[in-house]
């Protein structure tokens, strides 16, 4: 686009990586604390809030992929739908939070719904409530990674996070991904 | 005596998070305020508001007591760095009135994955360290100024963050008490 006559080395010359770094809890609690004031400020409600926290989750996810995939599958991509959750749950939680997921269960009443259960998010740690806004959960943030990741893997979906048993990010897939996802178990 | 103390926290956090988490926060900022300006004070403004917490995190984790001079101070930032970000600054370009000095970063987790557009270019992408060194300080009662001079981002060999010091603050006692 611009390289002509410049001849800066773009940042994707160079070598990916390897992702080992690491940085204090503390760090990142107060970088998402001021995130989340930063959103605050710029909302008048509670929803507005958190679509806010959503959008900037979904900024983190899109960015996240090719990075983990990379390194992780090798390259690979997923086609099987329980496959890419089951990636999400262990693989990207272990990388991004230290730790797996707790459970990924699939919903008895509607089949393109999936719940992925977490106690105490990472990102809720250092947070508090306060009474009147009680419906806030700031793991919104986590929520619109996956949605991000899930989305740019080819399997769209909506990703919402609620109180419930600790965390539960409510998966629900668009029926097109459910029923390319069963023709292909057919073959 | 209080030597027991200086157990670094354990729980760490990958750092492509906070990588991506700020880099998706100040790309929502720009496209929040027009202005580069109003975008690289608003990071330092947010770097300060970490600042007057973090310090505090720091002094129950290392217990260390007053600093003597400048240069101490600088040598505990210098520990503050690793112990948060991971990286080790080089402290140097030391003024000729010892109230100046600069900390060298070769390597800057915040900045890993990220290549700033033309359009860009006077943002201030680090102006948060600054923030957090100002805020840090300010709650020890040193008064200081802190401005990067040099920037990976704008194609410089390291990242270098000034810093100077203004005046030592006192306590201001309530009105109405001696």
């Amino acid at each position: 686009m611009s390289l002509t006559g410049r001849n800066k080395t773009s940042i994707l010359d160079k070598p990916l990586s390897r992702g080992k770094g690491e940085v204090s809890l503390s760090c990142f609690a107060l970088l998402f604390s001021e995130v989340v004031q930063y959103c605050q400020n710029r909302s008048h409600t509670v929803p507005e809030l958190q679509n806010r926290l959503h959008e900037l989750g979904r900024k983190v996810g899109v960015k996240i992929i090719d990075l983990y995939f990379l390194r992780e599958r090798n390259g690979k991509r997923e086609i099987k739908l329980l496959n890419i959750l089951l990636f999400v749950k262990s693989t990207l939680w272990k990388v991004l939070f230290g730790r797996e997921a707790d459970k990924l269960e699939h919903s008895n009443d509607d089949e393109n719904t999936y719940y992925l259960m977490e106690k105490e998010p990472l990102v809720n740690r250092f947070i508090s409530v306060p009474r009147d806004k009680s419906s806030l959960n700031c793991a919104v943030f986590v929520a619109g990674i996956i949605e991000a990741v899930l989305t740019g893997t080819g399997f769209t979906a909506k990703v919402t996070a609620h109180w419930h048993k600790g965390t539960t990010y409510m998966v629900k897939f668009d029926d097109t991904v459910v029923t390319r996802d069963k023709q292909l178990e057919e073959r | 005596m209080s030597r027991a103390s200086t157990r670094f926290d354990t729980k760490k956090v990958n750092s492509e998070l906070v990588t991506l988490t700020y880099g998706a926060l100040v790309a929502q900022m720009i496209k929040d305020l027009d202005n580069t300006e109003d975008v690289s004070k608003q990071l330092e403004r947010l770097g300060y508001n970490m600042g007057i917490r973090l310090i505090e995190d720091f002094l129950a984790k290392t217990g260390t007591g007053r600093c003597l001079d400048l240069k101490d101070t600088a040598d505990k930032i210098q520990s503050a760095f690793r112990m948060y970000l991971g990286v080790q600054p080089n402290v140097a370009n030391w003024s000729a009135a010892g109230d100046e000095f600069s900390f060298i970063l070769d390597s800057n987790p915040l900045t890993d994955l990220v290549e700033l557009p033309d359009e860009l270019k006077n943002l201030k992408y680090c102006n948060i360290i600054c923030g957090v060194i100002r805020g840090a300080l300010e709650m020890v009662q040193l008064d200081v100024q802190s401005w990067i001079v040099q920037d990976q981002l704008k194609g410089d060999q390291n990242t270098e963050v000034r810093v100077k010091f203004i005046r030592r603050l006192e306590d201001a006692m309530p009105a109405g008490e001696d």
